[in-house]
C-alpha cells in the first residue's frame, strides 16, 4: 500500500500569514504521526493515569446527532474506548404498512423515509415497481426522473454540508447552502405542489409533467449554483480550522469499507470507485458524461471533498439532461397502471372499466420479485419487492444506506476524541427516518 | 486505534477483474419476467457444492440460488473468497414471509461482486414449524451486523454465530413478538391502552443495557436501589 504524506496549503488559518505576507504552509502530519495541525513535535503524554473509564450518553435528543440517535460512549479521559449506538426511536413500521398498501399508495411513504431526498426515493421506488410490472417508461419520463434525482442529490448534500458546518463550528456555509436548497424546494413546489413530501412519481410515469417555464428555472440554477460551491469551497477547503477538525478522522481503508457494506460518498472517500450509476446503471446514466469523485484517505475531509465534487457532477448531469429533454408523453400508454384521461373515462366503456379496476382493485403485478438499487445521496438504496400477484406487495424492503453506514460508527470513532465523534457522525450523513423506517 | 492518516490508499475500481474489452454496463431494457442470462456463479456453485444447491431461478433478470439451510455459511464464505467469484459486498440481507401459511419463510442475501460487477441472490427456505435458525454471515461480511439484528428483531430468525444478536429497532423489553411476521396484526397485538400502560410503567432509570452498565464506574454512580435490583439479576434495557 502506497504511503505518502498529505500536505494542504492552508490559506485561512488562525496563525495568519508569514513574514512575507504569504499564507503559511503548515504540515498536517507531524513527525510522530500524532494528531494536530500546528504541532511540530508530538506532545509528550503524561504517564498513564489510573484508568477510570467514564460513561457518556449522547442523544437521543441532541442536535449534533442529526436526529434521534443515541450513542453510549465509554471514555478513557477524552478518548473513546467503545461506542454503543442505539437506534429505533423513530421506528414507524414503513415496511409493515407497505404490505397493506397498493404500489402507488406506497409512494408517499417513500417521501417520509429519507426525507432529505424525497424525489430520489420516489424515483427509486417507481423504478423497482416498474421492473416488477414489466413496464418500460417513456424517454421523457426517464430524463425528468434524472433531473428529479440529481436535484434531490444536490439538496441532500447541501443539508449535509450546512449541518456538518454547524456541528464543526462554521455558521456561514450553512446559510449559503440552505438558501440554495430553498431554491430547489421552490422548483419542486412548482412541479408537484409540495416541498418535502413530493410524491413525484407514479408507477409508469410521473405525478405530472413539468409546468411551463420550469426548465428555465433549473437552467438558471445550473448556471448559478457552481458559484455557491466555489464560495463554500473558498471558505472551507483550505481553512485551517476546517482542515484541522476533519483531517485524519474516522479513517476506513477500502477493504474495510467494502466489508462493512459502506456505500455512497463514504465508500468513495475510502478509495473505492463504485457508483451504482456507473456500475449498475439505470435510467440511461451510462449515456451521461460525468465523473465519479474518489478520495484516497478515507477520512472526514475526503468525504467532504467527495460530496462537494458530487454536487458539481450533478450539475453537469442536470445540464445535459435539460439539453436532451425530449418531447412526448410522460406516462406510459398502459391501462393496467395509468389512469385514463377523465374525458375518456366518462365517455368510453373500456376506459371506464380500466378506471374502475385501477381505483377499486389497484394495479396487479405478476408473481415475482426484484431488487433495484439506485445511487441515493447517502449511498446504495435498494427497494426489494416481492409480489404474489395481488395488488399489494408481500414484502417491501428498503435497503437503507444510512443504516448500514451508521453500523460502522463504533469502528470509526474508536481511538478518537469525544469532540471528533461529532465530526465523524456528521460525516456519515445519516437520516434517522431512513435508519429507523 | 485507527490507521494513521498519513496513509493514502490505492484506488480500488469496481469491475477491475473484468477483461479490458468487456462490455461496459448498460441500463437493462426489456427484461423478461422469467429466463434470460443466468449468473455464471450459479453453475460454479453447482460444481462446488452439488446437492447443497437446491434450485436456480432467474426472475426479472436476477439470478436466485436456493441453498440448503445448513450450508449457507460455507457457501457465502466460498463466494466471498474464491478468486473467480469475489462477492465482496453484501448489499442486503432480509427475510420474506408469504401470505399463505404453507409457503416457507425465506431468508434472502443480496450479494454483489464489485470486481466482476455481478449480482446474486441467495435464498434459504425455513419451513413453518421448524426452528427459525440459520448461519450468520457476520464473520464474512461485517455489514451483516445490523442487518441480521434487524432481521431477528422483525422476523424472529436467529443467526447462529452473530456476536451480539439482540433487538435493534424495537426496544429490548418488547414483548409483542416480531412485527413483520404475517400473524402480527398491523396495529400491534396489545390494545392502545395496554401499550400505553406498558410504556408508562417502564423504569426510566433502566436506560442503560447490562453491557453498558458493566463499563467501570458507571455502576457506582447508580442509585442504591437500582444497584440492589441489578444485583438481584433484574433485566435492564434501554
Amino acid at each position: 500500500m502506497a504511503t505518502k504524506t498529505r500536505t494542504i496549503e492552508v490559506e485561512l488559518s488562525t496563525t495568519g500569514m508569514d513574514a512575507a505576507g504569504k499564507p503559511q504552509r503548515i504540515p498536517l502530519v507531524t513527525k510522530g504521526g500524532g494528531a494536530g495541525l500546528l504541532m511540530e513535535e508530538p506532545i509528550a503524554l503524561e504517564p498513564d493515569l489510573d484508568g477510570e473509564h467514564m460513561l457518556i450518553n449522547i442523544g437521543p435528543q441532541h442536535p449534533a446527532t442529526h436526529g434521534v440517535l443515541r450513542l453510549v460512549l465509554e471514555l478513557d479521559g477524552e478518548t473513546v474506548v467503545r461506542c454503543i449506538p442505539h437506534i429505533g426511536y423513530l421506528h414507524c413500521g414503513f415496511e409493515k404498512i407497505g404490505e397493506y398498501r397498493q404500489y402507488n399508495q406506497i409512494i408517499p411513504w417513500t417521501d417520509r423515509e429519507d426525507y432529505l431526498n424525497s424525489p430520489g426515493n420516489n424515483v427509486a421506488f417507481a423504478l423497482g415497481a416498474e421492473r416488477l410490472f414489466g413496464i418500460e417508461i417513456t424517454p421523457r419520463c426517464t430524463v425528468l426522473r434524472v433531473i428529479a434525482a440529481e436535484l434531490s442529490r444536490i439538496m441532500s448534500h447541501l443539508v449535509w454540508l450546512g449541518t456538518t458546518c454547524i456541528d464543526i463550528g462554521a455558521y456561514t456555509p450553512f446559510l449559503w447552502s440552505f438558501t440554495r436548497r430553498e431554491q430547489i424546494y421552490t422548483m419542486l413546489e412548482r412541479w408537484c405542489g409540495a416541498r418535502l413530501t413530493t410524491s413525484l412519481t407514479r408507477v409508469g410515469g410521473m405525478l405530472a409533467d413539468i409546468p411551463v417555464g420550469w426548465t428555465e428555472l433549473v437552467q438558471d440554477f445550473v448556471d448559478d449554483f457552481p458559484n455557491t460551491l466555489n464560495e463554500i469551497e473558498a471558505m472551507l477547503t483550505k481553512n485551517g480550522i476546517w482542515v484541522g477538525r476533519t483531517i485524519g478522522l474516522g479513517v476506513m481503508s477500502p477493504e474495510e469499507a467494502i466489508n462493512y457494506g459502506l456505500s455512497g460518498p463514504l465508500l468513495r472517500a475510502s478509495g473505492v470507485a463504485y457508483d451504482v450509476r456507473k456500475d449498475f446503471p439505470y435510467m440511461d446514466y451510462e449515456t451521461y458524461d460525468f465523473e465519479v469523485p474518489v478520495g484516497e484517505h478515507g477520512d472526514v475531509y475526503d468525504r467532504y471533498l467527495v460530496r462537494v465534487e458530487e454536487m458539481r457532477q450533478s450539475v453537469r448531469i442536470l445540464d445535459q439532461a435539460l439539453k436532451r429533454l425530449p418531447d412526448g408523453p410522460v406516462n406510459v400508454d398502459d391501462p393496467r397502471v395509468i389512469l385514463p384521461p377523465k374525458t375518456k373515462a366518462t365517455s368510453e366503456m373500456e376506459s371506464m372499466i380500466h378506471h374502475f379496476k385501477q381505483v377499486m382493485e389497484g394495479p396487479r403485478p405478476p408473481v415475482g420479485e426484484c431488487y433495484v438499487p439506485v445511487e441515493s445521496p447517502k449511498g446504495e438504496k435498494g427497494y426489494y419487492m416481492v409480489s404474489d400477484g395481488t395488488a399489494k406487495p408481500v414484502r417491501w424492503r428498503i435497503r437503507p444506506p444510512s443504516f448500514v453506514n451508521l453500523s460502522a460508527i463504533p469502528r470509526m470513532v474508536e481511538g478518537h476524541l469525544l469532540s471528533d465523534v461529532i465530526a465523524i457522525n456528521a460525516s456519515i450523513d445519516i437520516v434517522m427516518g431512513e435508519i429507523d423506517r | 486505534m485507527n490507521a494513521p492518516y498519513t496513509e493514502s490508499f490505492d484506488i480500488v475500481s469496481a469491475g477491475n477483474a473484468l477483461p479490458e474489452d468487456a462490455e461496459p454496463p448498460r441500463t437493462p431494457v426489456a427484461v423478461p419476467r422469467q429466463g434470460g442470462a443466468v449468473n455464471p456463479s450459479a453453475a460454479a456453485l453447482r460444481d462446488q457444492f452439488g446437492d447443497a444447491i437446491e434450485r436456480v431461478s432467474v426472475v426479472w433478470g436476477e439470478t436466485t440460488v436456493y441453498v440448503a439451510r445448513g450450508r449457507v455459511g460455507e457457501i457465502v464464505r466460498w463466494l466471498h473468497d474464491d478468486v473467480l467469484q469475489q462477492y465482496d459486498y453484501l448489499s442486503d440481507l432480509t427475510a420474506v414471509e408469504y401470505r399463505d401459511y404453507e409457503t416457507p419463510l425465506e431468508v434472502v442475501w443480496h450479494l454483489r461482486s464489485l470486481p466482476y460487477r455481478r449480482f446474486l441472490r441467495i435464498k434459504v427456505e425455513l419451513p413453518k414449524g421448524t426452528p427459525l435458525e440459520v448461519d450468520s454471515v457476520w464473520p464474512v461480511y461485517h455489514a451483516a451486523d445490523w442487518m441480521e439484528r434487524e432481521c431477528f428483531d422483525m422476523f424472529g430468525i436467529s443467526f447462529n454465530g452473530h456476536p451480539d444478536l439482540r433487538r435493534i429497532l424495537m426496544w429490548e423489553q418488547y414483548r409483542e413478538g416480531y412485527p413483520l411476521r404475517k400473524d402480527f396484526p398491523l396495529r400491534g397485538r396489545f390494545s392502545r391502552a395496554e401499550q400505553l400502560r406498558q410504556a408508562l410503567a417502564q423504569n426510566p432509570e433502566a436506560k442503560y443495557s447490562m453491557e453498558e452498565l458493566s463499563i467501570a464506574e458507571a455502576y457506582g454512580e447508580l442509585p442504591e436501589d437500582m444497584r440492589r435490583r441489578l444485583a438481584s439479576g433484574e433485566p435492564t434495557g434501554e
